[in-house]
């Protein structure tokens, strides 16, 4: 008798351990400074106290995707294990002079530009090895972009789960609201990564959709 | 401008699209697509654009389209179409188009000359 019980709660632990292994390799998306790094770095501190990478006032400061591996977030009572991918900024043109315009030096703003369309190619090619994303969006800009299309577009194709960030909700101009209307079958969760104001409403919706 | 009709798209693949649209944005013109690019075609679209980007020459496109539309009418299901559609797109060379007015209906847009 016993040995039978024993035997049904192993299988029952082994099929938790295969169908319920909550692990999810979650790619973060986004135009140019919209705040995507400041985001992958507070999750990643947040739940693992690990500083990762650089931010900046420039767009395309980030040029490389940058994966951080076994970041456990419980929330709402349920834990899951996330592999966070942050993309370089999406665009569909880069101009070095954009980047003089910040102050740099021609050199470096021509380098930077050579580099930004790598990262964007680089952020493509990472949209087939996801589970799921979050696109984080700008709430003082207009989230009727291509870029933002292409991307909800793909997610929808590929009936991937999609979370929309509605970010910098610190600032006065945002319109979170505006990004509803454009996306409304969609969820969207409205934070300020910067401040981290909503984070734990964001780890709630991640643990919902991705778990 | 330059349209190309839903007729003329349909007849080609992907790849053909995309490298007629590239080439002709590249040479400085606005191409209108009658019918626009699936989402697999609008990222490959980024991703060739991409490439193509040299300094001083040619800095990118700009894109004005909308979401995929999924009509599963009815009719639609009789007649086993995919219920796909996909709206107008306009495509031309980085910071030539800008969007006056956008709805769910309608695009209009205006083309600057020159910066
Ligand atoms: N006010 C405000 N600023 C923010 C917020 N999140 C990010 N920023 C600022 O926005 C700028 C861009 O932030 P990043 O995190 O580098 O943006 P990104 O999306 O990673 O940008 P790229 O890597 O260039 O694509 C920086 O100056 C940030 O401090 C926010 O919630 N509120
Ligand atoms: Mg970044």
């Amino acid at each position: 008798m016993s040995v039978i019980r024993s035997l049904k709660m192993n299988f029952a632990v082994w099929i938790k351990w295969i169908f319920g292994k909550k692990r999810a390799r979650i790619g973060i998306y986004g135009p140019p400074n919209a705040g995507k790094t400041t985001l992958a770095n507070r999750i990643v501190k947040d739940w693992s106290g690990i500083e990762t990478g650089g931010i900046s006032h420039i767009p395309h400061e980030t040029r490389r995707a940058m994966r951080t591996d076994g970041v456990i977030i419980n929330a709402n009572g349920s834990s899951i294990e996330l592999d966070i991918v942050d993309t370089p900024g999406m665009a569909t043109k880069i101009d070095f002079r954009e980047f003089m315009a910040y102050g740099l030096e021609e050199e470096e703003a021509k380098r930077r530009a050579k580099e930004a369309t790598e990262g964007v190619i680089e952020a493509i090619k990472w949209l087939e090895n996801l589970d799921g994303i979050l696109l984080v969006m700008d709430s003082t800009e207009d989230p009727y972009t291509q870029v933002n299309v292409t991307v909800v577009g793909n997610m929808e194709a590929r009936k991937l789960p999609l979370l929309i960030v509605a970010n910098k909700m610190d600032l006065p101009k945002a319109a979170p609201s505006r990004i509803k209307a454009a996306f409304p079958q969609h969820p969207i969760v409205t934070i300020s990564a910067l401040e981290g104001s909503n984070i734990d409403d964001l780890y709630v919706a991640i643990a919902r959709h991705f778990g | 401008m330059d349209l190309i009709s839903a007729e003329r798209l349909e007849s080609m693949s992907s790849m053909e699209k995309i490298r007629l649209i590239l080439s002709k944005v590249k040479r400085g013109n606005i191409v209108v697509l009658e019918m626009g690019l699936t989402p697999e075609e609008e990222v490959k679209l980024i991703e060739m654009t991409m490439t193509e980007i040299r300094l001083d020459e040619f800095s990118g496109i700009e894109i004005e389209s909308y979401p995929v539309k999924n009509e599963s009418t009815f009719l639609n299901k009789i007649l086993g179409k995919s219920g796909i559609k996909t709206r107008m797109t306009v495509i031309g060379p980085a910071n030539q188009l800008r969007t006056i007015e956008k709805d769910k209906y309608q695009i209009s847009t205006k083309v600057s000359v020159g910066d």
